[in-house]
This record gives structure tokens, C-alpha cells and sequence, in this order.
């Protein structure tokens, strides 16, 4: 079989390709604000009778009702809603009385914040105690990594983030226990700020990474092509490098894009330890409020980060696999 | 076994320290679980005098592999290599140290694998693994290297050199790949090149220009060379020294000449019994007809009017004799195992029939009754993977006696028992698990696991393909055996026209999908063939060293012709004696004669061309 020359047709073939993948990625997303919509309407109780109270009349909750749209048949309540959603419209919290858009512009940065300074870290480590682990593999150090990651995986992130606060704010003093960070604070105190919220969603994430790039590293370390590139004399180092990354990336990358999604919505207990003013705990107080255009909103981002993460997975495993790519 | 080694005959290096590799006292051992040590390979010496090639024949276990590979102080699992004297050029091996040996490695001594399709990068380009080892040892810079692997690539007669290295190794044929791989190795002009079995995973029609190729890449560099392979007649063609090996050890040594005509050990003479295959009497098969296949069109995807998108094979029939043999043979990707998927019923077919004593088949499995099942069995090719490691083999082949014929304990114990006893193996082994097994057992307990169903038709696709010739030898007596105790009616699929023609009572040749030719063994000798079927028995080696030099490099095309119309000679593009006018406008007529049929325009006619 003699393929044709690589350069024809390359980027030909790759743009449906990735159209395709971003075409179901945003029917997925659809399908997911049908599957938020039907949730949360189907959760008990009423944001008009939750604002007024015990004491309201039924003639007063109606016309509340009616001032909100919620007397309005569900799938026109789905199509006002979504249009609206499209047009950068969330509508506006039912209690707060301000727009949703306010709202989350206040706490979508500090999640951002937290959940990038994170990802960054437990990236590089997780690469690093992979490949180690993976080049060293069944000798002492894969041995005292894999303890330490599979410990990692099983201790609660609440007991990891309370152990943090005990040694690093009560005995040492050196960071606080509470993470306040206001537009106005400045970097070096945001660091600080972070410093222990990172370090407890750090342990959660980078351990599953780190197993799954140690698996994608070690399966492609038995491949005859390293032994050849040994053969050849190629250092070790650029053997890891240059042979087997380019080989393992798809799998890392999908099982990264995985745990990563993690850190938007999963970072509630972590946020309510410290403290700290992100998206999780701003869902949780909408979902006890009964605050559905919050309660929605908070949803879909949650949804659409999971979805991009698995976008640009599935895209880099396209682009690093040269029989899809030439 | 060892026998006395025979002190080197007077033309061999007389003088060992102008040889360009001496070895002397080499053993490599592995740890055991329990702490001791086991040599897997003990006592070997032989040197190659400079320029030479030496070649390292053994079957799978025989230590070659690992001698070669200690020859650039390497060693598999963690092995330790001792000797008296490992000396490569000016180089003490045994006594360097890792980064001396990494600074060697691909630059003085040179490595070409078995299966190059392996051996490169999936994710990397051609060139950039070529050049490597230059760039990794400073040896040039890339402008230079790249045009120094132009300059290999065109040596190595690589089709449009300037950018075949831009491709990527899916994007080239076996053939070429493994071209590429001798240029990665010759790239730094090494003085030492280590050949390990280099055209073994290759097409007999392609390993002859590999060999070629190779032969001439070798002499022109002026390197040494170890040629590492269980083929007698392909080390016949390209080495000058033959050291044999069995079990680790040697058996033999001496110049390829002597060899292979005075073997001194009884060993060297089975292997050279084995690769030249006895001729089977033909068997005095029974009229009846088992299995019929009847123009079959099939292939992978959507059938639209029976016609699948991707068509593999075209209207390809033939019938079967009770206890005769049907010996199919083709190049990879010729449709031999997709016939044999077919008429098992795993690939249903597009159109056409598959009869079995002349009633249809329902064309997929899932129609057929489990009696029609029984009576046609499949043995696949690789028995490490057909055989369920988890199991034992009183389990493997118990599941067709309980399947097919309810036996269960006690009867069935003593069925897997006689089956045992049928195909030779102890029964002792009954409750090992196949992994335990050597490779010729486990060929075996896949043929007994077939038999169990008591059969009327046995599909071979490739059994003796992944084992060693003697092994191979001896299930090819087994089934040869069987088939004409049980009147079992054989499909025989190989690659190996030598193995077919001893083997087969009758002959079917597919190229790209087509049957060629069809033809009794009794008229294979001394008749015409079709064009494919000449380029085959052409291209399988001789055991004689000139044999490489004087078979005439395979004639060219005869015409000139990129794409064909489906409905034309499929082998056109191929054919050195195509008739312009005739073969690229008029679809090849089947010529059927004294029980042969030949697909072809020259045959029957004056012309009766090829031979």
C-alpha cells in the first residue's frame, strides 16, 4: 500500500474531522440544556413561594408567578429561555434580583483563577511522577510513587484540605486559613490566598493523571521502535521525549481533560473549607433558593468546560496521530 | 546437544585478529527466581573477517537474536553478557561501559530489525528517524544528513527519493519500509551491520528485492555484516559463513558452501531436510464432493447490489474431495483469509454460494445450524491468540465435544484423552493452560480443538506460518495424516508456494482478490502457469548461492499502466507479458484444460508464454 504524498489533502481531510467533533460536542451541549431545563423544574418547591414566604396568599404567589414566567408551559419557558441564553442572556436571579450575568461575572474569574492555577501545577507534576514512575518502572521509585498517588486518590479531599489548614495556618501561621480575594487584592496576596485551596484540589486531580500517563507511557516503552532507538544510540531522555511522548499523548491527554473537569464544578467542598467565592458554591446556594436562571446558568458552564476539556482531548489525539493527521 | 566443533576449514579467517569481529568464550545468562543463574546462550566463538558476512542460523530459541544483539553490548530482560573476547574493530565490547556503548550504538555498529512496520516511530516522519542517528552522534549536520539519506534512499532503488522520507512508515509498503530501515542503519557508514531476520515478515516476490537490495547496500558500504535468520536457503544467498545454532549453543560452523552441502551434525541436516518440503502423495481421494464454492464475491462494508464497498474477493469457486487437499496460496492481501472467513460464514458473502455436499450454506453464521457449523472448522493462524489463555487445554478442546455433541464429564475426559493421543500430545498436559505450551503444542491443541468437532471440511489459514520449519514439518505430517485417516477435506491457506505444491493435492492461486489459476498437482511440474504463478515459484530462494545472482532481476512490466478497470487482468500492472491491445482492453477469458483453469490471455493460446 503506497499512501499518497502527505502534504495532499492533509488539512482536507483533518477540517470535517474536527468540524465533526465540534458539531456533536455542540449537540451534546444542547441536549444538556433540554436534560438542566426538565432538572430543574423537576425539583420540588417554587421560587415564588420560597420569596414570599409562608404568609403569602395564593393570589399573591400567582401573580408572582405570572410577573416570573413560571405560569407559562414548559417548552416556551425552554425556548424564551435558551433564545435568551444565545443572546448572552441568563435572565435574572430570582433572588438576588439582579442579572445572573452579574452575578456569575463576580465568581467565574476566582474559579477560573483557581481551577487554572491548579491544573498548571498538577500538570507538570503529573507528567513528571508519570514518566518517572513509568521509566523506573517495578524499581523503588514507581514503587514509593504509586503509594503515594494511590494514598493520594483515597484520603477525602475535606480531610487533605483540614490536615492543610492545621499545619500551614494554625501551627506554622504561614498561610490563611480563609481565602479572600476581592478585585482589589493583589497577586502576591491572591498566591497566598490560593496557596492551600490549589494544593488540596491538586491532590485530588494529579493522582488518577499520573497513573494514566504512567500506563500510556509504560505501554509505549515496550514498543519494539524504542528498542530500535536504543539501538541507534539515542539518549534515554530524548528517546521519552521525542519517541514515546509523541505516541502517549492522546491517552494522556483525554485522561487529563477528564480530571480537569473536576475543577470547575468539583471544587465545592474546597470552596466551602476555605471559604472561597467560586461557581460550586454559588450552584449549591442556587439550588436552595430555588433560584432556577442561576441554578441553570451555573449548570451549563459546568457542562460546557466538561465539553470544551473533551473537545480539545479529542482534538490533540487527532493531531497527534499521523494516520488521522497525513 | 553439542557436538565437536570442527576446527575452521583453510578458507575460512585464518588469522582471527584481522578479522573485523572476534568472539570468543561469549555466554549470556538471566537471573532465576530463585537466584541462580541459567545461560540462555553458552560458548559461542566465531569471527568475520572484514567486509564479510557471517550469518546465525537457529530456530525461535536458538540464542541468535541474543548473540547478535551482544555483538553492540545489549541485552534483553536484563541478561549479563560474559566472554573472553567480544571484540568489534578496534573495540573491547564486553568492557565498555553504557555511554561508550550508546556512542557506538548506531554509529559503528549497526542494527536492522525484523519488522521494520516495528521498528520506526508510528508518529514520526521517515527522514527524521533516518537521519537520527547521525544527529544524535554529531556526526553531521541535518541539511547534510538529509542529503545523505537522499543519496541511500536512491541506492536503495526507493521509489521518489527526494521525498518518500517526508511520509510517514504507514504511508509506504513492507517492502520499502524495510529498505528504509538498511538506509537508517547505513547512514553513518557503520563498520558492523546486524541483519535480524530482515525479510522474513516480507512477500516472497518482495523479499528477492529486498535481498538484492540489501546484498548490494552491504557490499557498497564495505561493512561487516551478522545476518540473523532461520531461512537456510535466504543465508545461502547473501553470507559467506554460516555458524549454526540450536538451544544456545553451537551445532556447527564453517563456510556456507561446505554446509550446506557436507552438514556435519545431525541437527544442521533436519534443518536442511525441513526446508526442502517432501512431496506428499497425492490422496486417492473419494468423488464426492464436501464443499463447493461457487463464484463468491465478498468484502468489507455496505453490499449494495451485491457488491460490497470494499471488495476483496471476485467470483473465486472451486469444489473440494472428500480427504483431498486444496492448497490456497497468495501474496498478503491477496483474499486468503478472507476466502476462508467466507466459507466459515464469519464474513457473509455479497454473492455466490458456498454448498457443503451440495446444499447451500446460509451465507452468515448466525443462519447456520449448529450441525452445518460442525462440519466446517477453522484453525486459525496464530495459536497464542486463538487459544483463551485463561482456560486449560481439557477445557479448550472439551467445549466443541460439549457443544456439538453434548459429551460431558467422564465421556468427555476420555474424548479429549483420544484426541490428545490423534494429534501427539501427552495427556498429561491435558491440564496445563496454553501458555505453558511451546508453539508446536499449541498449533497442535488448535487443531485438536477443530477436530473435536468431528469435521467434514478443516480451514488451515497459515498453521505452520509463525513456527520454526522443523516444527512446521511435522503438523503439516500430522494434518497430511489425519486428512487421510478421517477423510477430512482440507483448505490449505499459505503464502509458502514450496510448502503447497509438497503439501496439496490441488492448487488455487489468488491475486488481489481473483483466482488466477487453478490446477492439480500431478500437471504443476512441467506446464505452463499464469504470470503470478511463475513470479512465485521464481522468487522462492534456492539453496544455492548463486542463486540471488543469477536469477535475472524480475522482469518489468511489460506495459505501462497506472490504474486499471476492474473487469481487466488484475495483475496487468505487474505482468512482464502482458499483450498490448489485448490485456488492457479485453478482460482476461478463463482457459480450462486437462482439469486446469488459467485466468489469463496468454494461456492456451500460441503464445503460451511464460515457460
Amino acid at each position: 500500500m503506497t499512501a499518497a504524498p502527505p502534504t495532499r489533502s492533509a488539512a482536507a481531510r483533518l477540517l470535517p474531522m474536527i468540524a465533526g467533533r465540534i458539531a456533536s460536542s455542540l449537540l451534546t451541549l444542547f441536549l444538556v440544556s433540554v436534560v438542566i431545563f426538565v432538572a430543574s423544574s423537576l425539583l420540588p418547591g417554587d421560587a415564588a413561594q420560597e420569596l414570599l414566604g409562608q404568609s403569602a396568599t395564593p393570589a399573591q404567589i400567582a401573580a408572582l408567578r405570572h410577573e416570573m414566567g413560571l405560569d407559562q408551559p414548559g417548552p416556551v419557558r425552554f425556548v424564551h429561555w435558551l433564545g435568551a441564553l444565545l443572546h448572552g442572556d441568563p435572565g435574572v436571579s430570582f433572588v438576588a434580583n439582579m442579572p445572573v450575568s452579574d452575578i456569575i461575572a463576580n465568581r467565574l474569574p476566582n474559579s477560573l483563577l483557581l481551577a487554572a492555577i491548579t491544573a498548571l501545577i498538577s500538570i507538570v507534576l503529573a507528567l513528571t511522577i508519570g514518566i518517572a514512575s513509568a521509566i523506573n518502572r517495578g524499581g523503588r521509585i514507581d514503587s514509593a510513587l504509586n503509594i503515594a498517588t494511590l494514598s493520594l486518590v483515597a484520603i477525602p479531599e475535606f480531610l487533605i484540605a483540614t490536615l492543610a489548614v492545621l499545619a500551614f495556618s494554625v501551627k506554622l501561621l504561614w498561610l490563611p486559613s480563609i481565602s479572600l480575594v476581592t478585585p482589589e487584592t493583589g497577586w502576591a496576596e491572591t498566591l497566598r490566598a490560593l496557596a492551600l485551596p490549589v494544593l488540596s484540589l491538586t491532590c485530588v486531580v494529579v493522582a488518577q493523571m499520573a497513573r494514566m500517563t504512567r500506563a500510556a507511557v509504560a505501554d509505549q516503552l515496550d514498543r519494539p521502535y524504542v528498542e530500535m532507538a536504543r539501538l541507534k544510540g539515542v539518549p534515554f531522555g530524548r528517546i521519552v521525549l521525542f519517541h514515546v511522548m509523541p505516541n502517549a499523548i492522546g491517552p494522556v491527554i483525554n485522561a487529563m481533560a477528564l480530571s480537569l473537569s473536576y475543577l470547575m464544578g468539583g471544587a465545592l467542598v474546597v470552596e466551602t473549607i476555605f471559604n472561597y467565592p467560586g461557581l460550586a458554591s454559588l450552584m449549591v446556594n442556587a439550588v436552595t433558593s430555588r433560584d432556577m436562571p442561576l441554578l441553570q446558568s451555573c449548570a451549563m458552564i459546568f457542562c460546557a468546560t466538561y465539553l470544551a476539556l473533551m473537545l480539545v482531548a479529542d482534538i490533540v489525539a487527532i493531531l497527534a496521530n499521523p494516520r488521522l493527521r497525513a | 546437544m553439542t557436538v565437536e566443533l570442527a576446527p575452521p576449514p583453510a578458507t575460512g579467517p585464518s588469522d582471527a585478529s584481522a578479522a573485523a569481529v572476534e568472539v570468543r568464550g561469549l555466554s549470556i545468562t538471566v537471573a532465576q527466581p530463585d537466584g541462580t543463574r541459567r545461560a540462555i546462550v553458552e560458548n559461542i566463538s566465531f569471527a568475520v573477517p572484514r567486509g564479510e558476512v557471517l550469518a546465525l542460523i537457529g530456530e525461535s530459541g536458538s540464542g541468535k537474536t541474543t548473540i547478535a544483539l551482544a555483538l553492540m553490548g545489549f541485552s534483553r530482560f536484563g541478561a549479563t553478557i560474559a566472554a573472553d573476547c567480544l571484540r568489534v574493530g578496534d573495540m573491547d565490547i564486553a568492557a565498555m561501559g553504557q555511554s561508550a556503548l550508546r556512542g557506538v550504538r548506531g554509529s559503528r555498529i549497526a542494527y536492522i530489525a525484523q519488522s521494520a512496520a516495528a521498528a520506526f516511530n508510528p508518529s514520526r516522519t521517515i527522514l527524521s528517524q533516518v537521519i537520527e542517528p547521525l544527529l544524535v552522534h554529531g556526526l553531521a549536520g541535518r541539511e547534510e544528513a538529509r542529503a545523505r539519506a537522499v543519496a541511500l534512499f536512491r541506492s536503495l532503488a526507493l521509489p521518489s527519493p527526494e521525498t518518500i522520507g517526508d511520509r510517514y512508515p504507514h504511508q509506504v509498503s513492507g517492502g520499502q519500509l524495510q529498505r528504509l530501515m538498511a538506509a537508517m542503519a547505513l547512514i553513518t557508514g557503520p563498520e558492523l551491520v546486524i541483519l535480524d531476520e530482515p525479510t522474513t515478515a516480507l512477500d516472497v516476490t518482495t523479499q528477492v528485492e529486498v535481498l538484492r537490495a540489501f546484498k548490494a547496500a552491504i557490499a557498497e558500504s564495505g561493512a561487516t555484516a551478522v545476518y540473523v535468520s532461520h531461512d537456510l536457503a535466504v543465508v545461502t544467498q547473501v553470507s559467506e559463513h554460516i555458524v549454526v545454532l540450536q538451544n544456545g549453543r553451537m551445532v556447527e560452523q564453517g563456510d556456507s558452501a561446505r554446509i550446506l552441502t557436507a552438514p556435519q551434525s545431525e541437527y544442521t541436516r533436519t534443518l536442511l531436510a525441513a526446508a526442502r518440503p517432501a512431496i506428499r502423495p497425492t490422496a486417492d481421494a473419494a468423488l464426492d464432493k464436501v464443499l463447493t464454492v461457487d463464484s463468491i464475491h465478498a468484502g468489507y462494508g455496505r453490499i449494495v447490489r451485491g457488491m460490497p464497498a470494499t471488495p476483496i474477493l471476485a467470483d473465486v469457486g472451486f469444489t473440494v474431495r472428500r480427504g483431498s487437499t486444496l492448497g490456497v496460496i497468495g501474496e498478503s492481501g491477496s483474499g486468503k483469509s478472507t476466502l476462508a472467513r467466507v466459507i466459515a460464514g464469519l464474513l457473509p458473502a455479497a454473492s455466490g454460494e458456498v454448498l457443503l455436499e451440495g446444499q447451500p450454506l446460509p451465507r452468515a453464521m448466525a443462519q447456520r445450524s449448529r450441525e452445518q457449523l460442525r462440519r466446517i472448522q477453522l484453525v486459525f493462524q496464530n495459536a497464542d491468540t486463538a487459544l483463551n489463555p485463561a482456560q486449560t487445554v481439557r477445557d479448550i478442546i472439551a467445549r466443541p465435544l460439549a457443544f456439538y455433541h453434548g459429551l460431558k464429564g467422564a465421556a468427555a475426559h476420555a474424548r479429549v484423552d483420544e484426541l490428545l493421543d490423534l494429534i501427539r500430545l501427552p495427556r498429561a498436559l491435558a491440564d496445563r493452560r496454553s501458555t505453558e505450551l511451546s508453539g508446536g503444542q499449541k498449533q497442535r491443541v488448535n487443531l485438536a480443538r477443530a477436530l473435536a468437532a468431528e469435521p467434514d471440511v478443516l480451514l488451515c489459514d497459515e498453521v505452520t506460518s509463525a513456527l520454526d520449519t522443523v516444527v512446521g514439518a511435522a503438523i503439516l505430517d500430522l494434518i497430511d495424516e489425519l486428512r487421510r485417516e478421517l477423510g477430512i477435506a482440507t483448505v490449505f491457506i499459505s503464502h509458502d508456494i514450496s510448502t503447497v505444491r509438497a503439501f496439496c493435492d490441488e492448487i488455487l492461486v489468488l491475486y488481489a482478490g481473483r483466482a488466477v489459476e487453478r490446477c492439480p498437482k500431478a500437471a504443476f511440474d512441467g506446464h505452463s502457469h499464469h504470470p503470478y504463478t511463475r513470479l512465485l515459484i521464481d522468487s522462492v530462494p534456492d539453496m544455492d548461492p548463486t542463486w540471488l545472482a543469477t536469477r535475472a532481476a524480475a522482469a518489468g512490466p511489460a506495459l505501462a499502466v497506472s490504474a486499471i478497470a476492474p473487469e481487466l487482468c488484475r495483475f496487468l500492472p505487474r505482468c512482464p507479458v502482458a499483450i498490448g491491445g489485448l490485456c488492457d482492453s479485453n478482460p482476461p477469458p478463463l482457459h480450462v484444460d486437462d482439469g486446469r483453469a488459467i485466468l489469463c490471455h496468454r494461456a492456451g493460446g500460441p503464445g503460451d508464454a511464460s515457460r
